[in-house]
C-alpha cells in the first residue's frame, strides 16, 4: 500500500477526456516520476491530487484518507506540498518571511488571530526558518526581497518553503522547466540532497528525461489520459511502447 | 397586462443608457484590459455637448426696439439669435429647436478626440499597472473632468429640451388595443430607445463585418496571439477607445432632454453601469447590453407601487441586490467568459 | 517597549508627540497676521484630522495589507455615526457607550458584508462592496427613515428619553456630549503674545484614541496575522497551497477595518451629535481610498499623513477666494495680477476638488507609493553619500504598489 493511491480516476472537460481510468500507487519514501507527451493529462492528474480539480470518477487516497472534495489548503495540511512549474513565492516579502509564512500557515492554518504577537518573537519558528535556509544554502540572502532573486534561487526558495512544512509528499510540477543545463543540474543535486537528508516521498512530473532518470525510483508513463506502463527507469528506457509513444519524439 | 407593458417601456430608456455606457466600458475593458472609472464622465461630457451646442445656437445680439416698451416703460431690448438672423426666423428657429439631435454631429468629433487624448495621454501608461491603479487614476480623472464641467457650467442642472415634435407623449396602449391613456409614453424616450438600438447595432455590425472589427475581436479573445501575427493591435485599440468614448458621449447627448445635465450625473451612472458590466459578465459585449436593459426594466418594475407595498424600498436597492445575487451565484456574470479578472 | 521594536517605538512616539502638540504645531502664525488663514489649530479641524486618520488607518489594514480594495467603507462610518447618535438619544450624552456601540455595530455590519463580499476577489470584490454601500445609502435615505431620519439626518431633540441623563438641561437646551462630565466642546484657550492656542477636550479624546488605533495597527502589521495578510496580497495562489485558509484571515482584516471606520463614525457623532446618509455615499468611500493612497498604502504612517493632508487642504484651499488671491498677488502689475488670479481661481475655493483630483492623479501616476515614498526619495537624494539609510517605515515594502488581490 503506497502513501498515495490513485484508483480509477477520470476527468472530462466538455468533450475532451483528459484522464481516463488512471491507477497509480506511490510507495512511501520513493521518488516517483510521471512522464508523458504534451496533453497526456499530467497536469490534470496533478491538479486532481492537490484539490484544484475534482475528478469525475475514481478515488485518491493519501495516507489512508481521501483527498477528494477537500480544498487545496486542507490537502496541504494533510502533508502534501507542491512546487509549481514557475516558482510561486511571495515576491513582495523577504526570503526569511517567505519561509516563515509556511510555518505559521501550517500551525495556524484554520484560523488563529495572532494579531498582537510579534513575528520575530516566535523563537521556534524563526529557528526553523533559519535552519531550512541553511539547508538550501540561502542564509546569506535571507534579508533580500524574494522578487529580486535569480530564477534558480527562486526555485530553491520555493523548495525551502515546501520543506519547512515537513510534508510527507512533495509534488513537483516540471521543476526544471525552462532552466539552463547548469541550473537543472543544481536542482537535481538539491533534490538528491533533500531525499538523502529526510524521509520524504516525491512525485515528479517532468519532461526532461535527464532529470527523470537521475532521480526516479519508479516511472509511470501517461499517454492520452491513461497510464501506459509503470516500471523502474531501467525497464522504461528499453520499453518499446514507451519509445514509440514518447521517447522517440523527444530524444535529447 | 398594460401595467406590465408600461413598466417595460419605462425601463427601456434607462436601460438603453445603461446598455450604451456598459457597452463602452466593456469595449475598453475587453480590448485594453483597463477598468475605466472615468467612463461615466464621458457620458456626462456628451450631455454637456448638447448643452453647449444649444448655447452656441442661441447666442444672440440685442437690439433696442423703440416701438415697444417693457413694463417699466423703458424701450424693450429684443434678443435675436444670430442663427435666426442668418437663416431667417423660420429655419433658424428650427435649427435651435433641433439642437439636441444636431449635437450628435457636434459631439462625435469631440468625443473621439477626447477618447484619443485620454488613451494616448494617460491610459496607455497604465496597461501594465495593476487594476487597482487603473481604477484609481481614472477615478481621479473623473473627479477632474466633473470639476472642470462644474466650473464652466455651474452646479445646477441645465434643462435641455427635445425638439418640439417629440415633446408630447404617445398613447401606446391604443395601438395595442388597450384603453386610451393606459400606456402613455413620451416620444423622446421612444426616440432614445430607437437611437440606442441603432448605436448598439452599429457597434456590433462594425465588430462583426469589418476586418478592423475582426482583428479587435480576435484581440479581445487572445491579445498575445494577435500581437504575434504582426498586427499593430495597440493602434486599433486606441481607435476602439475613441469609439467607446463616442458611444458614451452620444448616449449622453440624447439623454440630455430626459435628465437635465448636471456635473455629477456621470458618477451616478458610472456606479450603476459598473454593476451592469459585472452582472453581464466582464468582457462580454452582448452581456453588457442584455444586463443593461434587464436592470433598467427591473428597476422600473421595482418602482411600481404594488411592488413597493410588498417590499418597501426595493426600488432603491433592486439593482445592487441583483448584482450581489448574480455575483455570488454566477461569478462570471450572465455571459462572462471564464477567468476574466479572476486568477 | 510595548511589544514594539525600536524603530516602531520611535515612530509611535513621533506620532504621539505630533498629536499631543498639534494645537501648537498647527498654529504657527500669529492670530492677526495675514498668514493666520493657514493655521489649522482650531478644534473642529484638528478633530477631523485625527478622526479621518483613524478611518484611514483602519482602511489601510484591509487595503494596505491584503490588497482588497473596498469601495464601500463609508457605510461602516455612517453606521457608526447613526449608532452613536441613537445612544445619545436613548441612553446618555456620555460618549463612552456611544463609541462602544458604534464600534460593535460597525463590526457586526462589516462581518455580514465582508462575509459575502470576500467570496470574490479583484474588481468583483470592489463592486460588491460598492453595491452594499450604495444599498445602505439608498435605504438610509428612503425606507429606513424612522431610524435615520432620511434627508434631514439624525439629530438630537429636546424630547429624547436619555434614560441615564436628562432630556434637556435646566435652561431648556439639548445637553452636550461629554466624557464623564468633561464636555467635548470645552476648549481651553491660551494667549501667548500674538498667538492663540486652543486645547479642546474632544480633540484630545480623539487624539488618544487615534494613538491607540495607530499602536494597534503597528502591532497588527508586525504580527504573524499581518504577515499572513501581506502574503495573501503578494501571492494568494501560493497561499492556497500553503495550508492556510485565507478567507477567515481576510474577513478578520475586513472586520477590524470596519470597526476602525465605526470608531471614526462614532467619534464624528460624539464631536457633533448628528448623522446623515451622505456620510455613507460612495464618494465618501472614495475619499478614504484617496487618503490611504495619497499617504502611501501599506505603510504605517501613510494613511495618517494622507488623511491630514486631504483634510487640511480641503479646509484651507476651499477658504481661499478671489480677494485673498488679489491680496497675495497685489505686488504685481495690475494686468498680470488679474491674469494670475484668473489662472489660480479655478483651483481654489469651490474648485478645490479639482486640485484634489489632479493631485490624486499625479500621485497614482508618479508616486504609487504615496507621500511616504516621495519623502523617501527626497531623503535618499540628500543622504546619498551616507551609506545606506532606508526610510524607516516602509522597510518591508519599498517597491510595492498597491494592487487588487487576485
Amino acid at each position: 500500500m503506497g502513501i498515495l493511491e490513485v484508483k480509477g480516476v477520470g476527468k472530462r472537460f466538455g468533450g475532451l477526456q483528459a484522464l481516463g481510468d488512471v491507477n497509480l500507487s506511490v510507495a512511501e519514501n520513493s521518488v516517483h516520476a510521471i512522464i508523458g507527451p504534451n496533453g497526456a493529462g499530467k497536469s490534470t492528474l496533478l491538479n486532481c491530487l492537490v484539490g484544484k480539480l475534482i475528478p469525475d470518477t475514481g478515488s485518491v487516497m493519501f495516507d489512508g484518507q481521501s483527498v477528494l472534495g477537500r480544498k487545496p489548503h486542507e490537502i496541504n495540511q494533510m502533508g502534501i506540498s507542491r512546487v509549481f512549474q514557475t516558482p510561486e513565492i511571495f515576491g513582495d516579502l523577504t526570503v526569511m518571511e517567505n519561509v516563515m509564512i509556511p510555518c505559521f500557515a501550517k500551525r495556524d492554518g484554520a484560523f488563529e488571530l495572532n494579531a498582537f504577537s510579534s513575528v520575530f518573537g516566535q523563537a521556534d519558528i524563526v529557528a526553523r526558518a533559519e535552519q531550512i535556509l541553511e539547508d538550501v544554502n540561502m542564509q546569506d540572502k535571507r534579508h533580500m526581497h524574494s522578487a529580486s532573486l535569480s530564477r534558480g534561487d527562486k526555485r530553491r526558495l520555493e523548495m525551502a518553503m515546501c520543506l519547512v512544512q515537513e510534508p510527507k509528499l512533495l509534488l513537483l510540477d516540471e521543476p526544471t522547466a525552462g532552466m539552463a543545463r547548469a541550473d537543472t543540474n543544481n536542482t537535481i543535486d538539491l533534490l538528491k540532497q533533500i531525499k538523502q537528508e529526510r524521509d520524504i516521498t516525491m512525485a515528479i512530473i517532468e519532461h526532461d528525461m535527464h532529470v527523470v532518470f537521475s532521480l526516479a525510483d519508479r516511472i509511470t508513463v501517461l499517454a492520452q489520459g491513461t497510464p501506459l506502463v509503470e516500471d523502474t527507469p531501467e525497464n522504461i528506457k528499453g520499453h518499446p511502447k514507451v519509445r514509440e509513444a514518447y521517447l522517440g519524439e523527444t530524444a535529447h | 397586462m398594460d401595467a406590465i407593458l408600461l413598466q417595460i417601456l419605462n425601463g427601456l430608456d434607462k436601460g438603453s443608457a445603461y446598455a450604451l455606457i456598459a457597452l463602452g466600458l466593456t469595449l475598453i475593458f475587453g480590448t485594453l484590459g483597463v477598468v475605466n472609472f472615468a467612463h461615466g464622465a464621458l457620458f456626462m461630457i456628451g450631455s454637456f455637448c448638447a448643452v453647449t451646442l444649444s448655447k452656441i445656437l442661441t447666442l444672440s445680439y440685442e437690439v433696442v426696439d423703440e416701438t415697444q416698451k417693457d413694463f417699466l416703460g423703458n424701450p424693450l431690448k429684443v434678443k435675436t439669435p444670430y442663427v435666426e438672423s442668418w437663416f431667417g426666423p423660420e429655419a433658424g428657429g428650427a435649427i435651435i429647436d433641433w439642437a439636441v439631435p444636431l449635437a450628435i454631429l457636434f459631439a462625435i468629433p469631440i468625443m473621439i478626440s477626447i477618447g484619443f487624448i485620454m488613451e494616448r495621454g494617460l491610459i496607455k501608461h497604465f496597461y501594465k499597472r495593476p487594476h487597482a491603479d487603473q481604477i484609481l487614476v481614472t477615478f481621479g480623472l473623473a473627479i477632474v473632468l466633473q470639476e472642470v464641467i462644474k466650473y464652466f457650467y455651474g452646479a445646477n442642472p441645465i434643462p435641455t429640451p427635445a425638439p418640439d415634435v417629440f415633446r408630447g407623449s404617445f398613447d401606446f396602449g391604443v395601438l395595442l388595443g388597450f384603453d386610451p391613456n393606459a400606456i402613455i409614453y413620451p416620444y423622446w424616450r421612444l426616440v432614445y430607445f430607437g437611437f440606442a438600438a441603432v448605436i448598439i447595432g452599429a457597434v456590433f455590425a462594425f465588430l462583426q463585418f469589418t476586418t478592423f472589427g475582426m482583428v479587435v475581436r480576435a484581440g479581445m479573445a487572445d491579445r498575445e496571439t494577435v500581437g504575434l501575427l504582426g498586427i499593430n493591435i495597440d493602434k486599433r485599440f486606441t481607435i476602439m477607445f475613441g469609439i467607446a468614448a463616442a458611444v458614451a458621449g452620444l448616449a449622453g447627448v440624447m439623454y440630455a432632454p430626459i435628465n437635465s445635465p448636471n456635473y455629477h450625473m456621470g458618477m451616478d451612472f458610472l456606479v450603476l453601469s459598473f454593476v451592469v458590466v459585472v452582472v453581464g459578465g466582464m468582457g462580454s459585449l452582448p452581456g453588457a447590453v442584455l444586463a443593461g436593459f434587464m436592470l433598467g426594466i427591473l428597476e422600473s418594475f421595482a418602482s411600481m407601487n404594488e411592488v413597493k407595498s410588498i417590499i418597501p424600498g426595493i426600488d432603491q436597492i433592486i439593482i445592487y441586490l441583483v448584482a450581489i445575487i448574480i455575483l455570488l451565484t454566477r461569478p462570471r456574470g450572465l455571459m462572462g467568459r471564464k477567468g476574466v479578472m479572476e486568477d | 517597549m510595548l511589544g514594539l521594536n525600536k524603530k516602531d517605538m520611535s515612530l509611535l512616539l513621533i506620532v504621539g508627540a505630533l498629536a499631543l502638540l498639534a494645537p501648537f504645531i498647527l498654529n504657527p502664525f500669529p492670530a492677526d497676521s495675514a498668514m493666520a488663514q493657514f493655521n489649522a489649530g482650531y478644534p473642529d479641524l484638528m478633530q477631523r484630522f485625527v478622526i479621518f486618520g483613524i478611518f484611514a488607518i483602519g482602511f489601510n489594514i484591509l487595503f494596505g495589507l491584503t490588497g482588497y480594495l473596498s469601495f464601500g467603507h463609508a457605510a461602516f462610518l455612517g453606521v457608526g455615526s447613526y449608532s452613536a447618535v441613537w445612544m445619545f438619544k436613548l441612553l446618555s450624552m456620555n460618549v463612552v457607550p456611544a463609541i462602544l456601540l458604534s464600534v460593535i455595530v460597525a463590526g457586526l455590519f462589516s462581518l455580514v458584508i465582508g462575509f459575502v463580499s470576500l467570496r470574490r476577489s479583484g474588481i468583483y470584490f470592489s463592486i460588491l462592496t460598492l453595491a452594499f454601500a450604495q444599498m445602505s445609502f439608498n435605504l438610509a435615505y428612503s425606507v429606513l427613515t424612522p431610524i435615520t431620519n432620511g434627508e434631514t439626518g439624525l439629530q438630537l431633540t429636546l424630547n429624547d428619553p436619555r434614560v441615564l441623563g436628562v432630556s434637556q438641561t435646566a435652561d431648556g437646551s439639548i445637553p452636550v456630549t461629554n466624557l464623564f462630565g468633561m464636555e467635548m466642546r470645552s476648549t481651553f484657550e491660551m494667549d501667548l503674545g500674538p498667538w492663540l492656542f486652543q486645547f479642546n477636550t474632544g480633540y484630545y479624546l480623539c487624539a488618544i484614541l487615534m494613538l491607540l488605533s495607530f499602536y494597534l495597527s503597528v502591532r497588527i502589521f508586525r504580527s504573524p496575522f499581518g504577515m499572513m495578510l501581506r502574503a495573501v496580497k503578494s501571492n494568494q495562489h501560493r497561499m492556497n497551497y500553503t495550508g492556510l485558509n485565507t478567507r477567515p484571515y481576510t474577513l478578520a482584516a475586513f472586520v477590524i477595518s470596519g470597526m476602525y471606520a465605526g470608531l471614526a463614525g462614532g467619534l464624528l457623532a460624539s464631536m457633533d451629535p448628528l448623522a446623515g446618509a451622505e456620510r455613507m455615499q460612495w464618494t465618501a468611500s472614495g475619499e478614504v481610498v484617496l487618503m490611504t493612497i495619497l499617504g502611501g498604502a501599506g505603510t504605517l504612517l501613510g494613511p495618517i499623513l494622507g488623511a491630514g493632508f486631504i483634510k487640511y487642504f480641503e479646509n484651507i484651499f476651499s477658504k481661499i477666494n478671489d480677494s485673498v488671491l488679489h491680496g497675495w498677488f497685489g505686488f504685481m502689475p495690475d494686468g498680470l495680477e488679474d491674469f494670475i488670479v484668473t489662472i489660480v481661481h479655478p483651483f481654489v475655493g469651490k474648485g478645490w476638488h479639482l486640485t484634489l483630483g489632479l493631485m490624486f492623479m499625479a500621485v497614482v501616476i508618479f508616486l504609487p507609493g504615496g507621500l511616504i515614498e516621495g519623502g523617501q526619495r527626497i531623503g535618499k537624494l540628500f543622504s546619498r553619500k551616507s551609506k545606506k539609510s532606508d526610510g524607516g517605515d516602509a522597510e518591508h515594502h519599498p517597491k510595492q504598489t498597491p494592487h487588487v488581490a487576485e
